[in-house]
C-alpha cells in the first residue's frame, strides 16, 4: 500500500465555484436517498479540478455537505491515489512504468521527463507548468509505454516523442491525444486492422438470429 | 480464424460511429423488447445454455452467477454493477469496448439488469478512464432520450443506468471492494459470506458483471446460445478480447475465437514475436496475476480456461504479455511485485507485508544479490500469503512469483552465482 498524507503547508480556506453545484447535485442524485457519501470521490475529483489538489478544507467542506465525519472523507482522499495531496504543475504526467510498459520502453518516457521536468517525482517545474509521477497500469497496454496528461492518453511514446510532447505542451499547442505513431489511431495492430473489414457488419450487421 | 460475421465489438477500434445511429446499423439494439418479452427465466437460462463464462478473470459462469439473485424483489431492491475497473496490468479491452462500442454494454446492462430484476446499474469506471467516461455518459444519454432506458421505455422495465467512478485504486476491480468504493468508503475488500447476491451494495442483493461479460450478452440472445457455444471447446466457449502487448511486433486487441492457439494468436494478429518465435522467453497469459508460462508451454498452449489451468496458470482476463530473450526476466517480475506493493489496500497483515517483502527479495535478486536458499524461502512466503487474505488479491500477488520460480530459478540462480563472483557478502535485509 502507499504511504500517504495531508500536505504540511494548506490554504485557509474553500468553496466550490458556483459552476460546479449543478454538478454536484447531479452525482448526489445518482443514488439513493440518504446514500449521499457514494458521491465522495465525485465530488472530491471536482474539487481537485478546481484547485489543481486535495486540501483540508476542501475535505471539510465535502464532510458537510455529505454528512459525512471529517475522517471518513480524508480516509478516502489518502486511499486513492489519483488525489493529489500537494500542489502540481500545470500539466501533471502519469507516466505509467508497469510491467507491459516497462517491456516497451517506459524508461525512456521517465528519462525525458527527469530531463525536461524535474529529477524527482512529484516536483514542480521550475517555470510552474509541469511536474510528473510514475503510476500503475493505466489500462492501454497495447499502445504501450503511455502517459496521462489531464484527461487524455498520449500512447506509443518513446524518449523523442515525450520529449516532443512536452514542447508541444510548453508552447501550448498540445497535440491529439492518443497513438502518436504515424498511422495508428487506436488499439489495432500497426499498420491498419486485420479484422473488422466485412462491409456487411456496418449495413445492419450479423445480429439477428436470420443472418442478414 | 474467427470470421468477422462472428464477432460481437464490430466497432473494437473506434473506426466507425460509436453514437446510437452507429449503433443500430451494427445491430445493436435491435429487438431487445423481443428479448425482454422472453422473461427473466428464459434469458438466464440461454446464458447458462451459452457457456458465457465471466470476462473478468475469475471465469465464473455468468448464467448461474445471475441466477443466484433472489428470485422475486422483497423489500431490498436489486442492483446490477458493472465493474469497469479495468486495472489489471496488460488488460485494456473494456476500454476499447467502453469508448468505441458504448451501446453494446448500456444494451447488456438493461436486460442483464431485467434478468435479475433489478431496476438500477452502476458502472464503476476507473477514475483514469475519464475519456472513457464521458463517452459512456454520452451513450447512456443517448439511450435516455430515445426511450430505450428511464421511466417508462419503450422496453417495459423501468431502468436507470448511472455511470461512477473511482479514482486509482486496482483492489476496487475485487468485487466487494468496489462495492465498499461505491458506497464512498475506502476500498477494501468485505469478508464473504454473505456474498452480493444476498446483500450487496446498501445490504440490497447485487450482482457485480465485468463490462465484456455484459455487452456480450445482447448478441448471445439475438443470435442463440448455440452460436456462441460454437465457438471454443466444451467449458470454455464463446468469443474473447484478447490484448496482447509486449516483446510483439505489433501489440493489438483483437477478438478471437476462445481455445484458440496462443502462437496462433501471436503470430497471426501481433505480428509475431519480436525476432521470431524461436526469441520468445515467456508468456504471461491473462493478465499480470496468472502464472508465467515458459516457451515450451507456449508453444502449445490453447488460450482458454480450462488448459491454461492445466498448467497451473489461468486465461484470467485473456492479457497476453510477451517477453522475448532481452528482457531481464527478474527485473520484469521485481516490477510486478511492486505493482502488488503498491497496490495492497493494507487490511490484511500477509498481503500488506509480503507484498513488499517479495518486492525487496526480487528486487536484491535483480541484482544477484541474494542467496539461493531465499528462492526457496521466497516460494514459501507466497504460500502464506496465498490463500490467507480476505480476497483474492493474495493469490493475484503469489501467483506470478510462484510461476517465475517454477520456470526461471535458474536465471535466478545464475545471477546470484555472477553476483557472488564479484562480491562474496550478500547483502541480507529484507525487512522495513
Amino acid at each position: 500500500m502507499s504511504y500517504r498524507r495531508l500536505a504540511e503547508q494548506q490554504p485557509a480556506a474553500f468553496a466550490f465555484r458556483p459552476e460546479y453545484e449543478p454538478k454536484i447535485a447531479r452525482e448526489i442524485a445518482k443514488y439513493p436517498p440518504g446514500r449521499q457519501q457514494s458521491a465522495v470521490i465525485a465530488l472530491l475529483w471536482f474539487g481537485q479540478e478546481q484547485e489543481g489538489w486535495v486540501t483540508r478544507p476542501m475535505i471539510e467542506d465535502i464532510a458537510r455537505r455529505l454528512s459525512m465525519p471529517y475522517i471518513r472523507v480524508l480516509e478516502v482522499a489518502t486511499f486513492y491515489t489519483m488525489f493529489h495531496l500537494a500542489p502540481v504543475g500545470r500539466h501533471h504526467l502519469q507516466v505509467c512504468t508497469t510491467t507491459p510498459c516497462w517491456l516497451r520502453g517506459s524508461d525512456d518516457v521517465v528519462a525525458a521527463c527527469k530531463k525536461h521536468i524535474a529529477p524527482t517525482p512529484k516536483t514542480v517545474s521550475a517555470d510552474g507548468l509541469f511536474s510528473w509521477e510514475e503510476v500503475e497500469c493505466l489500462g492501454a497496454c497495447v499502445n504501450a509505454p503511455m502517459l496521462q496528461i489531464g484527461k487524455d492518453f498520449y500512447e506509443d511514446l518513446d524518449g523523442p516523442t515525450t520529449e516532443k510532447l512536452l514542447e508541444a505542451f510548453r508552447a501550448g499547442k498540445p497535440p491529439a491525444p492518443g497513438p502518436q505513431k504515424p498511422g495508428r489511431k487506436s488499439s489495432e495492430p500497426e499498420g491498419g486492422a486485420l479484422t473488422l473489414k466485412d462491409p456487411q457488419l456496418y449495413k445492419g450487421g450479423y445480429s439477428r438470429k436470420t443472418g442478414t | 480464424m474467427l470470421q468477422d460475421k462472428d464477432r460481437i465489438f464490430t466497432n473494437l477500434y473506434g473506426f466507425e460511429d460509436w453514437t446510437l445511429e452507429g449503433a443500430k446499423k451494427r445491430g445493436n439494439w435491435d429487438g431487445t423488447k423481443d428479448i425482454i418479452a422472453r422473461g427473466h427465466d428464459a434469458i438466464i437460462d440461454e446464458i447458462k445454455k451459452s457457456g458465457l463464462r465471466g470476462r473478468g478473470g475469475a471465469g465464473f459462469a455468468t448464467g448461474l452467477k445471475w441466477s443466484f439473485m433472489p428470485k422475486e424483489v422483497k423489500d431490498r431492491p436489486h442492483y446490477l454493477v458493472v465493474n469497469a475497473d479495468e486495472s489489471e496490468p496488460g488488460t485494456c479491452k473494456d476500454r476499447d469496448i467502453m469508448r468505441n462500442d458504448p451501446h453494446t454494454l448500456v444494451e447488456g446492462c438493461l436486460i442483464a439488469s431485467f434478468a435479475m430484476r433489478a431496476h438500477t446499474c452502476y458502472i464503476y469506471i476507473r477514475g483514469e478512464f475519464i475519456r472513457e467516461r464521458e463517452r459512456l455518459q454520452a451513450a447512456i444519454d443517448q439511450a435516455y432520450e430515445a426511450k430505450l432506458i428511464g421511466r417508462n421505455n419503450i422496453h417495459g422495465w423501468d431502468f436507470d443506468c448511472y455511470v461512477h467512478h473511482g479514482a486509482g485504486a486496482y483492489i476496487c476491480g475485487e468485487e466487494t471492494a468496489l462495492l465498499e468504493s461505491l458506497e464512498g468508503k475506502k476500498g477494501q475488500p468485505r469478508l464473504k459470506p454473505p456474498f452480493p447476491a444476498n446483500a450487496g451494495v446498501w445490504g440490497c442483493p447485487t450482482t457485480v458483471n465485468n463490462v465484456e461479460t455484459i455487452a456480450m450478452v445482447p448478441t448471445i440472445l439475438r443470435r442463440g446460445a448455440s452460436w456462441f457455444a460454437s465457438f471454443g471447446r466444451p467449458n470454455n466457449t464463446g468469443t474473447k478480447v484478447f490484448c496482447i502487448s509486449g516483446h510483439v511486433n505489433k501489440p493489438c486487441n483483437v477478438e478471437e475465437e476462445m481455445s484458440i492457439p496462443l502462437k496462433e494468436l501471436i503470430e497471426r494478429h501481433a505480428g509475431g514475436v519480436r525476432g521470431g518465435w524461436d526469441n520468445l522467453m515467456a508468456v504471461i497469459p491473462g493478465g499480470s496475476s496468472m502464472p508465467v508460462l515458459s516457451k515450451e508451454q507456449a508453444d502449445t498452449m490453447l488460450m482458454d480456461f480450462d488448459s491454461l489451468a492445466a498448467v497451473k496458470s489461468g486465461l484470467g482476463t485473456a492479457a497476453v504479455i510477451v517477453m522475448d530473450k532481452s528482457t531481464d526476466i527478474i527485473k520484469a517480475f521485481a516490477r510486478l511485485a511492486y505493482f502488488y506493493k503498491h497496490e495492497s489496500c493494507g487490511q490484511c497483515t500477509p498481503c500488506r507485508e509480503g507484498c513488499g517483502w517479495m518486492w525487496r527479495v526480487l528486487t536484491r535478486m535483480q541484482k544477484g544479490n541474494a542467496k539461493v536458499e531465499e528462492i526457496d524461502l521466497l516460494y514459501e512466503v507466497t504460500k502464506q500469503i496465498e490463500g490467507h487474505t480476505i480476497c483474492a488479491f493474495g493469490e493475484g500477488a503469489s501467483w506470478p512469483v510462484q510461476g517465475f520460480i517454477r520456470h526461471f530459478r535458474p536465471e535466478i540462480e545464475r545471477r546470484i552465482a555472477a553476483h557472488h563472483g564479484r562480491d562474496a557478502m550478500p547483502m541480507q535485509e529484507a525487512a522495513e
